[in-house]
């Protein structure tokens, strides 16, 4: 068991190690050491970087720096998200700051032989924007994509090795808990939280403050109380709390300690989907260390404070993200929610009193507790105040992980950090919020992001979900995906969310194919005004926002499917059909070649013939053929 | 899986797997464990057998009845053996605005099977799954541990190809 002099012994032992990493052209006075390294290697290691091989990359990196006998030298580090996602696998080289991106195994031998040996940076690997003219290399802070990004909850993402608990020790790592523990009464921690605005990252945007404050007030029967954390992250298209617990497992766990301190609880549950086994694996390595620590446990550093916690894993059923669904799967139930009040603040896991929080939310305490609710009332709007991490996707060119000041425009989130549409097409709309969520289109791209005006604009915050469509996705059917979302995902515990979602479904489904009747845009609202007003949990009363947020902006475009029978954007797939103009076909053949199912025939020289049996309508044929020949 | 399933018992190393698989949850006693143990036995079966769950229930102390209930609200768990690659294509919003259903559908037709289905020889499940979190990647399809990013219509046959 560690004390608070043993902490802070590690923190100065590897201070230099973070500070390298942390200011662009640290100089480090003396040798290398056993916690100095002259180079450092960052990996990224979160899901994406790790789906393009960054595994192989890193066992290649330790092959090749032992192969020069360099290992005394060099540190390979494995870390989490660095948010540039298109652009991995990244790797990045300290102290001089080298952004290499989309890096293959192959690529390996010629960085450290190049970079680390004999110090050349591989230019052909190097993230162009970090290269200026005059060849040195641009800080990170300064380039686009992170120019304007204010990394708190993300803080130690790409910036420790996640799996080393010395290293999130050393850059500040539980010291706001300490300083809890031991000059803050319980109150005292309360009324921080609350001073600083903090409001819940879920979702609701409920103040966290308030939240804990309940949560204390309310009386148990034993005594007991719990802490849960909210890891279900079940917005399709959302990745921000799963690269938290990737890239940074033990700032949950030291915040779950503070809340649980001063709500008075010893216990704490982290509820995480178990499609996530990377962010699994990690904060069970993270508890296990913790607790090898004695930062869980009892008598917590010395001050009498016990506390422990345990995962759970979800299983997939999107309801679940919900609270009250949520506590009752820990319980080991079906997932499905109750009616509130009571809040689960009253009578949460096991009927005691209960704070749920988001991962992200939790993120933030820390960094609270350390500089203070003034600080972070500095950040953000006047009613939301802060940072929120985004997963940025869909068509747009810097898919990835983005954290912004609230207030920040969707317009530079785009294009400035997004680095704009690919392909030169047209945007069309951001989805935020997920499947509760709405569109918002170009007309309000300059749309300040914080809680209440994204409500304003008919849509939410949500989780942080944002995807970015173009000229070629249809609104249409893209509410029509979110419903089939819902239908799929109602618990069916009630008839507005069970049977209005599908009856909401149905209708979308016959205008996708043409099949529209007259008044549907007016029964669409009619149903999505009911099951607002009458479905048990947020899922059913939030389930029709995709809806109505499309037919408040893109009403022309139901029409037109209603009406003309026509997909403007040429998306829904029922409407095309695809044939070939006999007199334009000139019997080149590449048609033939581009389509993937066979669905097209013909000899050279020969007019070709499309089977609309076989034909998916993927549209391939139609940039394949020079003449033009193809209709749709 | 236990050859005597039809029988109603659980191959011996089945069952020392189970209560192996409930010790490490401390599952014995806690029925907050449930979800933990479930998803383990799910993970080392592949599926969740009728024997096993029932095991499971007379060794935590659960109704069937509820255990079932359990295992049929959660799309993660599944009742039938699942082929031996299992083929997800991720549905999730970033993968289905840059066309995933596209994949899908060549995908269903090259094995000639629809999501959800497994193949009769048993090689294939395709499943429609929900953002696996690498939408940089998008569209994304995961082939048991593989992970193939970035794929056009094109890639699909050669892809698939390596699991024939
Ligand atoms: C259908 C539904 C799904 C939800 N999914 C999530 C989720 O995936 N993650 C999350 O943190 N909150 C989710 N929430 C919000 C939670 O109910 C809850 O408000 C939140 O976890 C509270 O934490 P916070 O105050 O820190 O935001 C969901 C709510 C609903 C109605
Ligand atoms: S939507 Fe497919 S990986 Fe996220």
């Amino acid at each position: 068991m560690k004390t608070i002099a043993d902490l802070q012994a590690i923190r100065d032992k590897i201070k230099t190690r973070i500070l390298m990493r942390k200011e662009h052209g640290y100089k480090h006075e003396g040798p290398a050491s056993e916690t100095h390294f002259r180079s450092h290697v960052m990996v990224c290691a979160g899901t994406g970087c790790v789906a393009g091989s960054s595994e192989f990359i890193i066992s290649k990196f330790n092959e090749e720096v032992a192969k020069h006998g360099l290992q005394d030298d060099i540190m390979v580090v494995r870390t989490g998200c660095f948010g540039l996602c298109a652009l991995g696998p990244i790797v990045i080289v300290y102290p001089e700051g080298v952004f290499y991106s989309m890096v293959t195994v192959d690529d390996v031998p010629e960085i450290v032989t190049e970079h680390l040996k004999n110090g050349n940076i591989v230019k052909r690997l190097i993230y162009a924007e970090t290269l200026c003219k005059d060849e040195h290399i641009l800080p990170l802070d300064e380039v686009g994509f992170y120019k304007k990004q204010m990394r708190l909850a993300l803080r130690n993402c790409g910036l420790i090795d996640p799996e080393c608990i010395d290293e999130y020790i050393a850059n500040d790592g539980y010291v706001a808990l300490e300083k809890c523990l031991t000059e803050k009464k319980p109150s005292d921690v309360i009324d921080i939280v609350k001073a600083s605005g903090l409001r819940g990252r879920g979702g609701a945007g409920f103040p966290t403050g308030l939240k804990w404050e309940f949560a204390a007030k309310s009386q148990s029967d034993d005594g007991q109380k719990f802490v849960a954390c909210n890891a279900d992250e079940g917005d399709p298209g959302a990745f921000m709390d799963r690269s938290v617990l990737e890239g940074d497992p033990h700032v949950i766990i030291e915040s779950m300690a503070i809340a649980a301190y001063a709500i008075g609880g010893n216990h704490g549950y982290v509820y995480v989907r178990a499609e996530y086994p990377i962010a699994l694996n990690r904060l069970q390595k993270a508890i296990d260390d913790a607790r090898a620590y004695g930062l869980l446990g009892k008598n917590i550093l010395g001050t009498g404070f016990d506390f422990d916690m345990e995962i759970r894993p979800g299983a997939g059923a999107f309801v679940c993200g919900e609270e009250t669904a949520l506590i009752r799967s820990i319980e080991g139930n079906r997932g499905e929610p109750r009616p509130r009040p009571p809040f689960p603040a009253v009578k949460g896991i096991f009927g005691k009193p209960t704070v749920l929080n988001n991962v992200e939310t939790y993120a933030n305490i820390p960094q609270i507790i350390l500089n203070g609710a003034e600080w972070f009332q500095g950040i953000g709007t006047e009613k939301s105040k802060g940072t929120k991490v985004f997963a940025v996707g869909g068509k747009i060119n810097n898919v990835g992980l983005v954290e912004v000041p609230m207030g920040i425009t969707l317009r530079e989130v785009i294009y400035e950090i997004g680095g704009g549409i690919p392909k030169g097409k047209e945007f069309k709309a951001a989805q935020t919020g997920g499947p509760s969520g709405g569109c918002i289109p170009a007309q309000h791209l300059d749309a300040g992001i914080d809680f209440e005006s994204l409500t304003a604009l008919g849509s939410m915050m949500g989780s942080g979900g944002l995807i970015v469509m173009d000229e070629d996705n249809c609104m249409v059917d893209i509410a029509k995906f979110f419903l089939e979302f819902t239908v799929d995902e109602s618990c069916g515990k009630c008839p507005p969310c069970r049977i209005g979602t599908k009856r909401m479904y149905e209708i979308l489904e016959r205008i996708t194919e043409g099949k529209g009747e007259k008044d549907d845009i007016e029964k669409l609202e009619a149903l999505a005004k009911s099951i607002q007003t009458s479905a048990l949990c947020a899922l059913g009363q939030t389930a029709p926002n995709p809806v109505l947020s499309t037919i408040k902006y893109f009403r022309d475009e139901y029409e037109a499917h209603v009406c003309d029978k026509k997909c403007p954007a040429g998306a829904c797939q029922a409407m095309a059909k695809y044939g070939i103009t006999a007199e334009k076909c000139k019997g080149c053949t590449l048609c033939v070649k581009a389509c993937p199912v066979g669905a097209i025939t013909g000899e050279r020289k020969a007019v070709h013939v499309l089977d609309a049996e076989k034909c998916i309508k993927c549209g391939a044929c139609v940039p394949a053929c020079p003449f033009k020949a193809i209709y749709k | 899986m236990a050859k005597n399933e039809t029988t109603g018992i659980l191959a011996q190393e089945t069952a020392e797997l189970l209560k192996e698989i409930i010790l490490k949850h401390n599952g014995y006693g806690r029925r907050d464990a449930i979800m933990a143990v479930l998803n383990d036995v799910q993970a080392k079966l592949g599926y969740l057998p009728y024997e096993a769950q029932r095991y499971i229930a007379v060794e935590m102390d659960i109704p069937l009845a509820e255990i079932f209930g359990i295992v049929t609200f959660y799309s993660g768990f599944s009742l039938n053996p699942v082929g031996k690659y299992k083929i997800a294509v991720c549905m999730g919003t970033a993968c289905y605005v840059k066309d995933a259903h596209k994949i899908l559908a060549k995908i269903e037709q090259k094995c000639g099977i629809k999501a959800g289905e497994t193949s009769e020889d048993g090689l294939f499940t395709i499943v429609a799954t929900r953002c696996i979190g690498a939408c940089g990647l998008a569209p994304v399809i995961t082939i048991n541990e593989n992970v193939y990013g970035k794929l056009h219509l094109e890639d699909v046959d050669k892809v698939l190809e390596k699991y024939k």
